[in-house]
């Protein structure tokens, strides 16, 4: 489904990404785990077409597609989904108007009609209840005034409307409480099917014990130096990043 | 890959859809202004003599008048001795039915989205329609009747409502008031007239459309709405012209009256031709409205949407007379490429128990240039008068401006006045959240944009409330990318 190959993207001309290479299926779910700083955000936003981002090297393939070609809207009309580090605010947009209109076209590249408003409420209602999302915050503004696991929940409430092939999960387990955890990750795990893929970015292990990836990948300093299964994401919660030093590009050491 | 903010910065101007010329036998008088071509009006609009006599004063105080100069932009020179000052079709028959109107003129309006003919009347909406100096429809205003209401062209109540029409006519906005109030009583050329009778709720949305047509002439409309003791009345009014490549001037002024406890709620699309890109053409609109709440308890809220016009420069305000009455000013204004905007609006607090509230949102797109002006006067005698004003400007590009002006003159210690104002850019965040969920960066601003005028364009009757913000959507269009 999503094929890397040798990325690199740096901003403002520092460079990031130094040659990235991952391999995802559809039925997979792939972590990605690494430092601070290491790129694994970055990794995404480039993956979701951020402008910023200067792309200087390697090939990304996105359902045999050059997915590099692509404009982010029609990256995300393909189906590729990034739930944000960092949700936006947009002050008075309704969050069910936003939907619609982006559900409509992800329809419209699909060659399909409009969604009827009876079938859009009958999905609102049904996902809302798979996330536990309260239909208060799903008829307010777009994230505005959200408390910060709110704004998670919701990230995972337009996933799971818009039924993506490829999600990208950055962080988003950060900032929510234990509760809201268990609740997303069964979200995710019952939208989990043979023909999707997950990308799980996260610094805790925990996450992975509700969500099992198939792969663990360490991310270090624009590189994965490190692939495995999830028993690689109990080592690194033991033993940190330092030991995988030696695996990274002696570039990174200058 | 070009940045967010080169695409902002990127500036270009989509067509104006409602840039194409009737082309019609039209009757127009020759250019320049003085005592004859105001004889000329009168004469051909069949006016009783102390209208004519009402017009010549004004044009004599006109004529002693001079521009101001407070104005936050450059007002290029007006030589109002170059326009023409009365512009009409030539059939023009008394018409007693709708379908008896010039097809041609049937068909601009259908064009415009305004069916006038009898099988496509908007339902729920009375419509009167403006071309050029006159009045060429009116629908429903037999079913108005019925409940007593007065719904016709200003030049119809001149002369078979002279009683109302010299009761009321300068007496919210004087022909002293300003250069362009004199301007318009001197050459007033139609508009639409209303009188809602006591205790009669308005059965239906009352609206007008002007529509500017003729080349090298003004429209200069005056709306004189009364609504009578405990009567309620909702009016809209919307407009467009032809592009041209010479400015037009568009001088309206507008009066409402309300009475002990009527409410009177006043809706503008405009959407005057802006000018292109260059800033060259467009119309020049410079319009005095102001509203009197009268009697006690009584209610008068503007509320505007401000698209199109090369320079708007207009302060719709009210007079806050009667005790408990209540003004109401909500206001998008949003200007790009070199359109200019200098609005806002003044509550003048006299009786007790006085509210008023202000929500202004600009929005500054390309080289667009958005200024808010606001008074809030209380004074002696306005006990508890309270004010609350909010000023908002959205800026799109970092080439336009955004600009407010808020004069406060208290004479009364027991008021309270609360302003709050803010100024924020579309930021590329939140473009490229709307992008990852699959919306392209045109319709992501025009979100952003509607999210943000939410507040004002709830206020506008469902019916246009939903144009409106289309309207906002299309002149966004090209601004951004
Ligand atoms: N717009 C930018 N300008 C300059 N540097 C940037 C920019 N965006 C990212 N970086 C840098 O790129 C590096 C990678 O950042 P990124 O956000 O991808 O890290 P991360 O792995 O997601 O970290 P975290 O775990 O803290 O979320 C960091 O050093 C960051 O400072
Ligand atoms: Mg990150």
């Amino acid at each position: 489904m999503l094929s890397i190959k040798n990325l690199k993207a740096s901003v403002d001309d520092k460079e990031i990404l130094k040659g990235l290479d991952l391999e995802v299926k559809a039925g997979e779910v792939h972590a990605i785990m690494g430092p601070n700083g290491s790129g694994k955000s970055t990794l995404a936003s480039v993956l979701a077409g951020k402008d910023n981002y200067e792309v200087t090297g390697g090939q990304v393939t996105f359902d045999g597609k050059d997915l590099m070609d692509m404009s982010p809207e029609d990256r995300a009309r393909a189906g590729l989904f990034l739930a944000f580090q960092y949700p936006v605010e947009i002050p008075g947009v309704s969050n069910i108007n936003f939907l619609k209109t982006a559900m409509n076209e992800v329809r419209a590249y699909n060659n399909l009609p409009p969604i009827e408003a009876k079938e859009f409420l009958r999905m609102m209602k049904e996902k809302q209840k798979l996330v536990e999302f309260d239909s208060a915050l799903a008829n307010r503004s777009l994230n505005e005034g959200f408390s910060g696991g709110e704004k998670k929940r919701n990230e995972i409430f337009q996933l799971a409307m818009l039924e993506p092939k490829l999600s990208i999960l950055d962080e988003t387990d950060s900032g929510l409480d234990i509760d809201a955890l268990r609740i997303v990750s069964r979200g995710v795990n019952k939208l989990r099917s043979g023909k999707n893929a997950f990308i799980l970015i996260t610094h805790y292990q925990r996450l992975l014990e509700y969500i099992v990836p198939d792969y663990v990948h360490v991310l270090y300093n624009g590189q994965i130096v490190k692939s495995g299964t999830k028993e690689l994401a109990l080592e690194l919660e033991e033993k940190g990043y330092d030991w995988l030093k030696e695996s990274a590009p002696a570039a990174s050491f200058h | 890959m070009s940045t967010d903010l080169d695409i902002l910065k990127d500036v270009s101007t989509e067509e104006y859809k409602y840039g194409f010329t009737t082309d019609i036998e039209m009757e127009i008088a020759p250019v320049g202004l003085n005592e004859d071509i105001v004889r000329y009006i009168s004469q051909k609009k069949n006016e009783p003599e102390w209208m004519l006599e009402y017009r010549l004063k004004a044009l004599r105080h006109f004529l002693k008048l001079e521009m101001p100069t407070w104005q936050n932009f450059e007002l290029p020179p007006i030589d109002f001795q170059a326009i023409s000052y009365y512009a009409a079709p030539k059939k023009q028959v008394k018409l007693n039915s709708l379908d008896e109107v010039d097809p041609e003129l049937l068909a601009t309006f259908e064009k415009l989205g305004i069916p006038l003919s009898e099988q496509k009347l908007l339902s729920g909406v009375a419509v009167d329609a403006v071309f050029d100096s006159v009045s060429v429809a009116t629908t429903f205003k037999e079913k108005l009747k019925e409940v007593g209401v007065i719904f016709c062209s200003f030049s119809d109540a001149v002369r078979e409502h002279p009683e109302l029409v010299q009761k009321y006519l300068g007496s919210v906005v004087p022909y002293t008031d300003n250069i362009f109030s004199a301007l318009n009583a001197a050459v007033v050329s139609d508009g639409s007239f209303v009188y809602i009778p006591k205790g009669v709720r308005c059965p239906m949305e009352l609206s007008t459309y002007f529509r500017i047509n003729a080349q090298n002439t003004g429209q200069f409309e005056r709306t004189l709405i009364i609504a009578d003791e405990g009567s309620y009345v909702s009016y809209l009014e919307g407009c467009t012209a032809p592009m041209r490549d010479e400015n037009q001037l568009h001088a309206a002024v507008v009066e409402l009256i309300a009475m002990e406890n009527a409410e009177i709620k006043y809706s503008t699309v405009q959407n005057w031709y802006p000018g292109d890109k260059d800033g060259k053409g467009g119309i020049y609109n410079f319009v005095t409205k102001r509203g009197i709440c009268k009697g006690d308890n009584s209610k008068i809220s503007w509320t505007q949407v401000e698209t199109g016009s090369s320079i708007t420069w207009k302060y719709p305000s009210v007079i806050l007379k009667g005790d408990n009455s209540t003004g109401e000013f909500y206001s998008v204004a949003l200007t790009k490429n070199k359109q200019i905007a200098d609005t806002g609006t003044k509550m003048y607090h006299i009786g007790k128990n006085t509210r008023s509230r202000i929500i202004s949102k600009g929005i500054s797109a390309g080289e667009g240039q958005n200024s808010y002006r606001g008074l809030v006067q209380i004074g002696n005698s306005a006990e508890n008068a309270r004010n609350f004003t909010q000023c908002d400007s959205l800026l799109i590009g970092d080439q336009c401006g955004a600009h407010t002006f808020p004069y406060i003159e208290s004479k009364n210690n027991s008021s309270m006045i609360e302003h709050e104002a803010t100024t924020s850019k579309i930021g590329e965040d939140q473009i490229f959240y709307l992008n990852q969920r699959g919306i392209d960066t045109e319709k992501a601003v025009a979100l952003i944009v509607n999210g943000y005028a939410k507040e004002v364009l709830n206020q506008l009757p469902m019916e246009f409330a939903v144009e409106a913000q289309k309207l906002l959507a299309i002149s966004l269009e090209g601004s951004v990318g």
